[in-house]
């Protein structure tokens, strides 16, 4: 399938619309798009960060997921109550692959699930002196925890309970923070607002803890990693190149976090950001605060991670510089010969994400790197200043889809016929069977790191594997094949 | 590290590599304040301990690691089991990306479900507007026969009218006067997926049969139903159809989600594939009896099957294991009048036979298990037919009448007497259990596998290896497509069972020189 114009681009968006009934496509023309290098505002083409349409199948979570799930979550030595019924925490449990060390249990907490089980009486009395019962029994049995971050699930913002007055008050008793965040899954308009919401939390009740105290031994070259969730070991596999060109990473936020790490934050020169979306507000807020300036980076494949190397050692001094250059020489050798390995089996290959946070861009270079391109792009949550960033990264007359609906992607697919479809996990199966190659690019498909430059090496790797797999040219039983396989199977 | 292009090396075991390890060695010292790995250590230790355990059983207000999900999860796999159903969540969407990934990971298949994406103006108003256009939405795009209405909490807790927003829904003209719209409120609060399950079936047989029972005669189509509850092995449904058909009886699967939950790769996605068809259900209440496989879950289903269908409901224990599946088949037999045929007769021997190769393995052994309150109860039984010990035995969503009945069973046996149950606790209880008095194998769901790595922690002698049969399983593939029910069933738990403890065996006497004995070749 050759590249489609703008105007084919065009028709087919029109043509999928028109299964919807008329309110319903008049709002979800607003969210699909054929991209134009040329804008230099999205919102001129595409509009996001509205509610999702009811019955339509979107993919998007909720506030609880952005908060619980995302931000704090990985916060390591914490626990994080699921606050409410027992469902939003047993689902969340332990599936993200955000990693950590630790002796999970005793002085880490990230796997398990800490949920208050709201029975009836607790919606109908209401559930605070449970709350209050109950960090005194975490207390009691988990005593190295640092703090307990209440979670709130959607019906402690309904019934009315009071979950800030019991947290100063415990965490007052306690000596140790207890952060009430307010992340009911019905606030907002998806995942999005959750990690505005947790942000804030860390704004009030962590952030500025160590205001004041200047007993921690700071250096000229100190950073933090912002919005790193350390999937697969992503972070780990980031901070090993920034401290390689002489840099200290003092906190990752939040992939293997810690509380000491959030509440030092504030002494770095420099706030280093992946995951904008999730994580610009307690930037933008210590930029004005504390006057720590704030970058956002990209450590998806070498063109990119070079890239980003220069641009963050361009802030601090000529060693720094140097060793930039010295980490990204050293490097060379080893991804060229990633690239030259894989480059010829994944030439040409066209590829359509669908993600969260930053990935819907920031992957694309690593994509290139490996000679493929990607033909349609989209976000769950994402805001307009996510798809200003996206415009410039995306070729012409490509396709972009915000919030896209389980029909709008299939029959996308079903056009425009792509070699790999990066997405997650609710996608995944269903473009399987379709005899599309897929990869997670949410859990990283249970692989990973992806980031720095080891992990694009197995980026290049996954991506291989999985487009290159025997299994895709099996889809037809031998008698059941035709000429004319193609209209069969979509991959073929 | 650096990666080399023939051998690339992903999280493990790349971060093994001294580089990394020094790097977060670094990280841990620079500004994670950790405690010293003596006190971590330390307190390890006194978690392991009865003094722990006694601290950790007074728990009233605190759940952790619950062995449960919540209601609407339930009512998905329930919609999921009729022809060309959609489920339907009324409430907040995250809930449905949940319960949908839930299943993804379990199945590894599509889930489809769609919600009305209840936002906090719906929190104000009531979410009437939401299911308007969720309902006129769905049927536009995904063309089902039946769209089945379950809730969230949100929904619940601000008391939205499912009966009320459905009508509504037909009158103001979204949906069609006739398309089926079932419903159930599934509020999360209550009970567990179980539970959810239950009432997302009575909702169908409510909408399906409660108007239309005037024509409708006990036993005039001259079947069985069967109602298999939460289920989530595959081939606990093909067993049944198969037993049923070799007995030779008419009989309806009421809610069958194996053809949806199993689709080919082929080039095709089918969102709706299989299923029981509504006329199948229509049909119900013509039947001789409804039959529930996991009565302890199916409450309200019995109920509305006594009272609307006017059906006996004789009582049959899930049919797991030799016994209950030999009580199971007898009241088909019963009920029908067939016979149960010799290939039932002759697989019943084979399952024996197995046993009876097997026992020398399992007779004595100690498990501790947890799951759903009726696949708890069918593996305590099945054990104890093994001469195997159930040893902690823990629901977190069951009542005192279940409690008393897993006692019945295990006085039953002589291999009972260790057994305790314990009803609406947690795997953080059981843990403690695992420590103070060890079982030697746990049986649960992925979940356990933690268990098995905290007893590992404190030494390779106490480790409690997980044996994973249950829901859900996460971290090992297919195993929801095996069976658990009938003599198939027995067969494929006792095979599970059975070389769990001859592997543990060979993980045991494999170092050369220390332990020559026992490392047999043969069994």
């Amino acid at each position: 399938m050759t590249t489609m114009t703008h105007d084919e681009t065009q028709a087919l968006i029109q043509e999928v619309l028109e299964a919807y009934p008329e309110k319903a496509k008049k709002d979800r023309a607003k969210h699909l798009a054929v991209n134009d290098q040329s804008l230099e505002q999205s919102k001129k083409c595409i509009i996001s960060n509205r509610k999702s349409l009811p019955g339509v199948m979107t993919v998007r979570g909720c506030a609880y997921a952005g908060s619980k799930g995302v931000v704090w979550g990985p916060i390591k030595d914490m626990i994080h109550l699921s606050h409410g019924p027992v469902g939003c925490g047993q689902y969340s449990r332990a599936g993200r692959r955000n990693y950590y060390v630790g002796h999970t249990g005793v002085n880490t907490f990230g796997t398990m699930n800490f949920t208050s089980d709201f029975q009836e009486k607790d919606i109908v009395f209401g559930g605070d002196k449970k709350l209050a019962k109950l960090i005194d029994e975490m207390n009691q049995l988990f005593p190295l925890a640092k703090g307990i971050s209440v979670q709130s699930e959607c019906p402690i913002g309904l019934i009315g309970d009071d979950i800030e007055a019991v947290s100063k008050k415990k965490g007052k008793e306690l000596d140790k923070p207890i952060v009430p965040v307010r992340c009911e899954g019905f606030r907002g308009v998806s995942q999005s607002l959750g990690h505005h919401i947790a942000n804030d939390a860390i704004r009030d009740w962590v952030i500025g803890n160590r205001d004041g105290d200047e007993t921690f031994a700071t250096t000229p070259y100190d950073v933090a990693v912002i919005g790193d969730y350390n999937i697969g070991g992503d972070a780990w596999a980031s901070r090993i190149l920034l401290e390689e060109m002489g840099l200290r990473v003092v906190a990752q936020w939040s992939g293997d976090g810690t509380l000491a790490e959030m509440e030092l934050t504030p002494k770095v020169r420099l706030n280093l950001i992946h995951c904008y979306r999730s994580m610009n507000y307690i930037s933008r807020h210590m930029e004005e605060k504390y006057g720590i300036p704030w970058m956002e980076y990209n450590f998806f494949g070498p063109t990119k991670i070079a890239e980003s190397l220069r641009k963050i050692a361009a802030f601090f001094d000529e060693t720094i510089q140097a060793n930039a250059e010295k980490v990204i020489a050293k490097y060379e050798a080893e991804y060229q010969a990633i690239i030259a390995k894989y480059r010829p089996r994944l030439e040409g290959k066209r590829v359509m994400l669908y993600v969260g946070g930053l990935r819907p861009r920031h992957v694309i270079g690593a994509y290139e790197d490996l000679g493929m391109e990607v033909v349609g792009t989209g976000y769950e949550f994402a805001h307009n200043d996510d798809y200003d960033r996206t415009i410039k990264e995306m070729g012409n007359a490509t396709l972009l889809y915000d919030d896209v609906t389980g029909y709008e992607f299939e029959e996308f697919v079903k056009k425009i016929k792509p070699d790999l479809i990066g997405s997650g996990i609710k996608e995944k199966y269903i473009f399987q069977k379709m005899g599309v190659p897929f990869r997670q690019m949410h859990s990283w498909d249970y692989s990973g790191p992806y980031h720095g430059y080891d992990g694009f090496a197995i980026f290049a790797r996954d991506m291989d594997m999985t487009i290159n797999n025997p299994c895709w040219k099996s889809m037809q039983a031998p008698w059941l094949k035709t000429a004319d396989a193609e209209s069969q199977t979509l991959a073929a | 590290m650096s990666q080399i292009a023939e051998k690339i090396k992903p999280c493990y075991p790349l971060f093994c590599d001294a580089d990394y390890v020094d790097n977060l060695a670094k990280k841990r010292a620079t500004a994670e304040e950790a405690y010293s790995i003596e006190k971590i250590e330390e307190v390890f230790q006194w978690t392991t301990t009865q003094e722990y355990q006694e601290l950790n059983f007074q728990r009233e207000a605190l759940t952790i690691n619950p062995a449960k999900a919540c209601q609407p999860l339930g009512a998905v796999l329930c919609a999921l089991g009729f022809e060309k159903t959609l489920p339907y969540v009324h409430g907040s969407q995250g809930c449905v990306a949940y319960f949908r990934s839930y299943f993804n990971r379990h199945f590894k298949e599509p889930i489809a479900c769609v919600s009305d994406s209840m936002t906090e103006d719906a929190a104000v108003f009531g979410g009437q507007k939401n299911m308007f256009d969720g309902l006129e939405n769905a049927r536009a795009l995904y063309k089902p026969d039946m769209i089945a209405v379950s809730t969230t909490c949100m929904a619940e807790v601000i008391g939205d009218d499912l009966n009320a927003f459905i009508g509504n829904s037909r009158k103001e003209g979204y949906i069609p006067e006739d398309f089926p719209v079932p419903f159930a409120h599934t509020p999360s609060f209550v009970g567990s997926h179980t539970t959810g399950w239950d009432n997302m079936f009575e909702g169908v047989q409510r909408h399906l049969t409660l108007n239309y029972m005037d024509d409708k005669v006990v036993g005039s189509n001259g079947k069985i139903n069967l109602v298999p509850g939460f289920e989530t092995y595959l081939g606990n449904y093909r067993v049944l159809h198969r037993m049923m058909k070799e007995m030779g009886v008419g009989y309806s699967l009421l809610c069958d989600p194996t053809e949806v939950l199993d689709t080919p790769a082929d080039g095709q996605f089918r969102m709706y594939d299989g299923g029981t068809t509504l006329n199948e259900m229509r049909d119900a209440p013509n039947a001789i009896d409804t039959l529930c496989l996991q009565p302890w879950q199916l409450i309200k289903t019995k109920k509305f099957a006594e009272l609307t269908w006017k059906h006996a409901t004789n009582y049959v224990n899930i049919p797991m294991g030799l016994e209950w599946t030999d009580s199971f088949l007898m009241k088909v037999s019963e009920l029908t009048g067939k016979s149960i045929p010799d290939s039932l007769a002759k697989e019943r021997g084979r399952l024996v036979d197995m046993m009876t190769d097997s026992h020398t393995w399992l007779h004595g052994k100690k498990f501790a298990l947890y799951g759903d309150a009726d696949y708890v109860l069918g593996m305590v039984k099945f054990l104890l037919e093994l001469g195997a010990e159930p040893t902690h035995i823990l629901c977190s969503s069951a009542n005192k009448r279940w409690k008393k009945e897993v006692e019945k069973v295990l006085a039953s046996s002589p291999y009972g007497v260790n057994g305790q149950v314990h009803i609406n606790l947690d795997l953080w209880h059981l843990r403690s259990l695992c420590f103070t008095d060890k079982p030697d194998f746990l049986i649960g769901n992925s979940y356990g596998k933690f268990i098995q790595r905290d007893t590992l922690h404190k030494g390779r002698e106490f480790e409690v290896p997980l044996i994973r049969i249950g829901f859900p399983i996460f971290d090992r593939h297919h195993l929801h497509r095996m069976t658990t029910l009938g003599y198939e069933g027995a067969m494929y738990i006792l095979t599970t069972l059975v070389n769990a403890v001859l592997e543990r065996l060979d993980d045991d006497t494999r170092i050369m020189g220390v332990t020559d004995f026992n490392y047999d070749l043969v069994r």
